[in-house]
């Protein structure tokens, strides 16, 4: 989870989520006397709707109207540093957090207007910002707006509200963002235009390792450091003809694996154990999985904006983790990070670690070029999917043992894979796309894993949600990195949900059981009994071309089963997904379906589309001709329930569809066509 | 170039793409997300055709006419679409829904009541890749209902 990765607050008194190391009530929340309240959450809106989440939240403690709460984009040196937007923990991190401080808050304002008007607190009630007593109104949040009440360290015993007292969270309140964004009213960083803005073009090597040898004269407005290169224009257009104007020479690369499966059995890496109890024993059946590589494919491009003023610079860019992003920013321009502001603005619908980060250092660089001047940069379709960060390739071996009745006695699993987690901030060296190529520039660390305890990465989900009683798990962390990965969406989730429902199919067939009766024969967690049977009771099951799956996410997130029905014909097509979660408390119901849908479809186009090719030398895939995903005409129709349950903690809604979803449609492929698929995509010549 | 631009006549230099062309002249609902026509993210309409723009020279709109999201409505006078995708809530990043908003205009504007086969074919140039299609399906053809 992102706070592992952050200060710690441990000697103070356990506070809920970021509030814990952010513990100023001033850091969050600002009243304003014109009647308004400002939130500073250092959480980000990535498209799934936070900042709505977290103003519904407010608004609730707080007593006052949604349209009264502010938020404002997370900005390094005034927001509450909270690490990195991910792992489909916002409502957690964040969402507690200013739930906590509001109710602190609240209490703080009746307290004071309690002893300044002699009513006793529980006289008092308030009503969209005003404090109101038996005779009438005594104050209100406005009122007190200058008085310093929130300059304080939250208090571990503010209440909120009982679930049953809440009105606004647990309802589905539209977008705050949407309108602006449907009418064009330039909410997003690729409409940010300031005064004489430079428009910057970069010119990348050809491939991984290339390095740049001469460059023939040019009469473009170039920006050099070691080997990164661009151009800087007054306009797009012109920055775009002058990029392709330029002629660099390039050695040739360091090469990459022609074959992506040979390397990955073969490749260096470091050996651990995830999980371990019981024993070992002679496997029943073997079975072994494959998932290449692939990225994230926003529609939009990725862009920043950058402008220097003497030794500082401001950032405008839509990275997940401002903080982390000025740390590594740090790093790469050999500043101290007080000299450098990164200010959060919208992006296009980010999917996991994209160039987000990438592109602001690029036009950090090109900004440096001409001090006074912001500069505008933004990747081409080609750099976005052949040179952001890529999600792994991976491997995985299960072994599995039965007993007479065909149940699992022992499992055994090992996963070989990079790591999935490249991001910024949280090493010694800058992992940003320029930073080995800049003047003094270090090579490229490989991507890690984070801790199980923190989600896992490449080794997510690899425990299996059954009651097994010999369980072995192994992960090989591969330390060559030939191509640049870090975290998607659902990251090892993906492939490993795959394979163990798929073992577990293929178990249930040979004991002779009903696929979900052989799910619940292993399976004591109570909550991922209700949506298995859920899914399955709203889907029909079982039905021809069927299959089914059922994981919690990271093992500590949300319970999530999908039914997928699907046809083969030349190629296979999803046809309908039933999807039903538990998150524990949902704040939004409509934004947390609207999330569970969009995973889930995410999960059909990875299952059927995706796949990041390269050769012997450089990633290929580089245009949408060369990475096709899932389009219109191949949407499934998708049924979704919520099974609600507002006293339980809330987990988040992003990510925990889309691991079921490429498993369910796994199995129905084995329903519709007897094969049961063994490398992703799923496409015919893959099957 | 002189042509009309959400029903103002403008005169845009050439020598680029309409997409750079209308973004550098300051609308925001045309996007840019491939400059290869393969997104929908920068489509217009062109006297009512919804095309893409980033790849189309501005010499060819001379003397037509273009519709730019910012023309089909405003939050004051929005268009049925774009009540309908508030209604629908159709969408999370909002990236790809100028252009969709086009095509969906383009086929509305042809004749009534399109099946959801004509508003998927009509779609089918665009990527969402926050994978919002349903909703978009739903508002489309709640906005021709
Ligand atoms: S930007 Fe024109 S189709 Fe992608
Ligand atoms: S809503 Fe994000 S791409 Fe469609």
């Amino acid at each position: 989870m992102n706070l592992a990765f952050h200060g710690t607050a441990d000697d103070k008194p356990r506070l809920p989520g970021s509030l814990h190391v952010n513990r100023m009530l001033s850091q969050w929340l600002e009243f304003s006397a014109e009647g308004f309240v400002t939130a500073r959450p250092g959480k980000v809106e990535l498209g799934q709707g936070i900042l709505t989440a977290l103003s519904q939240i407010v608004a609730e403690e707080l007593d006052v109207a949604l349209a009264r709460v502010r938020l404002l984009p997370a900005t390094t040196g005034t927001s509450p540093n909270e690490a990195v937007t991910s792992g489909s923990l916002s409502v957690q991190e964040s969402g507690m957090a200013l739930r906590h401080a509001s109710a602190d808050a609240r209490g703080i304002f009746l307290s004071v207007i309690s002893q300044r008007s002699g009513v006793s607190p529980e006289d008092i009630r308030v009503e969209d910002g005003a404090f109101i007593g038996p005779a009438g109104p005594l104050g209100s949040y406005w009122e007190l707006a200058g008085q310093g009440l929130l300059e304080a360290e939250a208090s571990p015993d503010a209440r909120p509200k009982a679930p049953g007292a809440r009105r606004l969270a647990g309802t589905s309140q539209p977008r705050l963002d949407l309108p602006a964004k449907l009418f064009g009213q330039g909410r997003f960083i690729h409409d940010l235009r300031l005064p004489g803005m430079l428009h910057a073009r970069m010119i990348r090597p050809p491939a991984p390792g290339a390095t740049l040898i001469d460059l023939a004269p040019t009469d473009a407005r170039l920006v050099r450091d070691g080997g990164f290169l661009a151009v800087l224009a007054a306009t797009e257009a012109e920055a775009e003809r002058a990029a392709g104007r330029l002629r660099p020479r390039w050695s040739p690369g360091t090469g990459l694996p022609e074959n992506t499966e040979a390397w990955l059995r073969a490749a260096p890496g470091e050996d651990s154990v995830v999980e371990a109890r019981g024993e070992t024993a002679p496997a029943t059946i073997t079975r072994e999985f494959h998932r290449p590589y692939f990225t994230h494919a926003s529609v939009g491009l990725c862009c920043a904006v950058a402008l220097w003023e003497g030794a500082t610079v401001q950032v405008w860019s839509h990275t997940q983790g401002p903080y982390n992003l000025r740390a590594d920013l740090a790093k790469a321009l050999k500043l101290p990070p007080e000299n450098i502001v990164v200010r959060h603005a919208e992006g296009a619908g980010c999917y996991g670690h994209n160039g987000a980060d990438d592109v602001a250092l690029d036009a950090a660089l090109c900004a440096r070029a001409v001090p006074g001047t912001p500069v505008r940069a933004l990747w081409t379709r080609a750099e976005e999917l052949a040179y952001g960060p890529q999600s792994p390739a991976m491997l995985v071996r299960v072994e599995a043992t039965t007993d007479e009745a065909g149940l699992i006695t022992h499992w055994a699993s090992h996963v070989r894979s990079n790591g999935h987690s490249g991001r910024p901030g949280r090493g010694a060296v800058a992992t940003l796309l320029a930073a080995p190529w800049i003047e003094g520039g270090q090579p490229m660390p490989a991507s890690i894993n984070p801790p199980v305890a923190g989600g896992g990465g490449a080794q997510r989900n690899a425990i299996p949600g059954y009651d097994f009683p010999n369980l072995y798990v192994g992960l090989t962390r591969i330390t060559d990195m030939p191509i640049r990965t870090s975290a998607l969406r659902g990251l090892g989730a993906l492939i490993h949900v795959w394979a163990i429902e798929s073992v577990m199919d293929e178990l249930a067939e040979r004991a002779g059981m009903d696929p979900v009766e052989y799910r619940l024969r292993h399976l004591s967690d109570p909550r991922a009994r209700v949506v298995l049977e859920k899914a399955a009771d709203m889907a029909g099951w079982p039905g021809e071309g069927m299959g089914v799956a059922v994981a919690r996410y990271k093992n500590l997130g949300a319970w999530c089963a999908v039914v997928a029905r699907v046809e083969a014909e030349e190629r296979v097509r999803c046809r309908h997904l039933w999807i039903a979660a538990d998150m524990g408390e949902v704040i939004n119901p409509d934004g947390a379906v609207n999330q569970l849908e969009g995973g889930a479809l995410h999960g059909v186009s990875v299952a059927l589309h995706e796949r990041t090719r390269h050769d012997g030398t450089r990633i290929i895939s580089d245009s949408w001709a060369e990475y096709p995903v899932l389009r219109f005409a191949d949407v499934p129709a998708v049924t979704t329930a919520l099974i609600q349950r507002p006293d339980e903690r809330p987990l988040g809604a992003g990510e925990a569809s889309m691991a079921p979803a490429i498993a369910a449609i796994a199995g129905g492929i084995f329903s519709a066509l007897g094969t049961r698929p063994r490398r992703l995509p799923f496409t015919p010549e893959n099957l | 170039m002189s042509f009309s631009l959400n029903g103002a006549e403008v005169s845009l230099p050439g020598g680029t793409s309409l997409l750079l062309a209308l973004r550098e002249y300051g609308l925001n609902g045309p996007k840019l997300g491939c400059g290869e026509e393969a997104c929908g993210a920068c489509h217009v309409l062109v006297d009512g055709v919804s095309l893409p723009s980033c790849a189309l020279p501005v010499e060819a709109v001379a003397g037509k006419s273009v519709t730019t999201l910012e023309g089909l409505g405003s939050a004051e006078h929005p268009h049925p679409l774009q009540t309908a995708f508030l209604e629908e809530q159709a969408g999370q990043c909002a990236y790809c829904l100028s252009g969709i908003m086009i095509s969906a205009a383009a086929l509305l504007a042809r004749g009534p009541r399109p099946s959801e086969a004509a508003v998927r074919e009509a779609l089918q140039p665009h990527l969402c890749r926050c994978h919002s299609h349903n909703r978009i399906l739903r508002a489309v053809m709640r906005a021709i209902a």
